[in-house]
């Protein structure tokens, strides 16, 4: 239940917004985000939770290298 | 990757039992057969992870008794339909002529609302804290458009609490893979009270199967220290969404929530506000929980005393297509996922 998808906002419209999802759009709740077109959002049960960063790859990097010399 | 890999397949330290709170995870760890990549001294455990599991048979009685209400209809999720509650479930009510709608996002309540104001419409509203800013949303749209016929029965339901009962009541836990999607909300410092509480490593983790196996190489590193590890940094920060945890405030108050096998837990729930009470369709006091099949082991699969495999109806009398406990019905459901990835062997 909760399972979230990430999408892309293509156009935003008040307290709603257009997000892709690899094609496929679907109109979502934008209310608990600031959102802009091309970003790049987590969506659960048609409402935006989070914009996603790009950090992912390197700080998962960093932590994991930490851990080896534990 | 393949360090990681190797490290936990031929790990052989101090056994380890690692706990995943996440219905998700659940799913996952068995779509991906995470479970065979591991050391024989590394055990995964599913705990009350999947909310529909969770969910208490008189609050399902409840829904089937609205369902079956004069102009009322229920509005749910489909995991919820094939739950049964002490008798039947939503599907059973339906075919006897009750009025159960499956909805994806409880935003398409308001349609329903608004398109038949002469009915009343009653919102299934289950879930942890990913959800129940969705429902704050619904409330909040609700009211700005004089909505008086839209209601919800809430049986919502938050993480630390059942994780410290967990670990008080039960113990033997030597990390947990924290909820990804949970901590998108709360953020994952919620966790570090209990990590220090326990001593114990807590590390918030994403879905994908990289992201799990390295999760769990950070628990088995971190073993027998505490802290709170965020590996899914993208969408994880350490306050969470702050308009969320606001929105979630101004409609539900902390209160005590019945969980399957567990009972009562103090603070475990979120109930609407008396000021919201006018939105509620009956959601206090519903605490019993029976199961149809006696033989059924739901309850302490759900705390991780028993595998699913150790139930003695599991693989036999039921199945994914004749599920006798909630664990067997959802696709979130420990027992769904044992059966369907073929854990049940390890």
């Amino acid at each position: 239940m909760c399972v979230a998808l990430p999408g892309k906002v293509i156009q935003v419209n008040g307290r709603k917004a257009t997000v892709d999802f690899s094609g496929n759009t679907l109109v979502a709740e934008a209310g608990l985000v600031k959102v802009k077109p091309g970003d790049d959002v987590l969506v659960h049960a048609g409402c935006i939770l989070q914009v996603l960063t790009e950090s992912e790859g390197k700080a998962m990097r960093d932590i994991l290298k930490e851990l080896e010399e534990l | 990757m393949t360090d990681i890999r190797t490290y936990l397949k031929n790990y052989d330290g101090p056994e380890l039992r690692l706990m995943e709170v996440c219905g998700t995870h659940t799913a996952q760890i068995s779509r991906c057969g995470i479970a065979r990549m591991l050391s024989p001294a590394i055990r995964l455990i599913s705990g009350p992870g999947c909310p529909v599991c969770v969910t208490v048979t008189s609050y399902i009685d409840r829904l089937v008794a609205l369902s079956l209400q004069p102009d009322t209809t229920v509005l749910t999720f489909g995991d919820l339909l094939r739950v049964r509650g002490s008798r039947s479930s939503l599907n059973d009510a339906k075919a006897a002529g009750g009025r159960v709608r499956m909805l994806y996002s409880p935003l398409d309540a308001l349609r329903a609302a608004a398109g038949e104001k002469d009915k009343c419409f009653v919102f299934a509203a289950v879930g942890f804290e990913t959800t129940a800013p969705v429902y704050a949303m619904l409330l909040e749209e609700a009211e700005e458009a004089g909505l008086e016929n839209l209601k919800v029965l809430t049986s919502l339901k938050t993480m630390p609490p059942v994780i410290d009962w967990i670990c008080k009541n039960q113990g033997g836990v030597d990390g947990f893979l924290a909820p990804g999607h949970v901590s998108v909300v709360t953020g994952s410092r919620i966790f570090e009270p209990l990590s220090q509480k326990y001593g114990i490593p807590f590390v918030v983790s994403g879905f994908t199967g990289e992201e799990i196996l390295a999760s769990l190489y950070a628990l088995v590193r971190r073993r027998g220290k505490a802290g709170v590890l965020n590996l899914y940094p993208s969408a994880v920060t350490e306050g969470g969404n702050a308009a969320a945890q606001k929105a979630v405030e101004r409609y539900f108050a902390p209160c005590g929530a019945a969980w399957r096998g567990m009972g009562v837990i103090p603070g475990s729930g979120l109930a609407l506000r008396e000021e919201y009470a006018r939105f509620d369709a009956g959601s206090l006091g519903l605490d019993d929980d029976r199961s149809l099949n006696p033989e059924c082991r739901c309850a302490q699969v759900l705390t991780g005393v028993v595998s699913p495999a150790e139930c003695p109806l599991f693989g036999g009398a039921c199945t994914p297509r004749t599920p006798q406990g909630a664990c067997m019905v959802s696709q979130e459901g420990s027992c769904y996922n044992y059966f369907i990835g073929g854990r049940a062997a390890q």
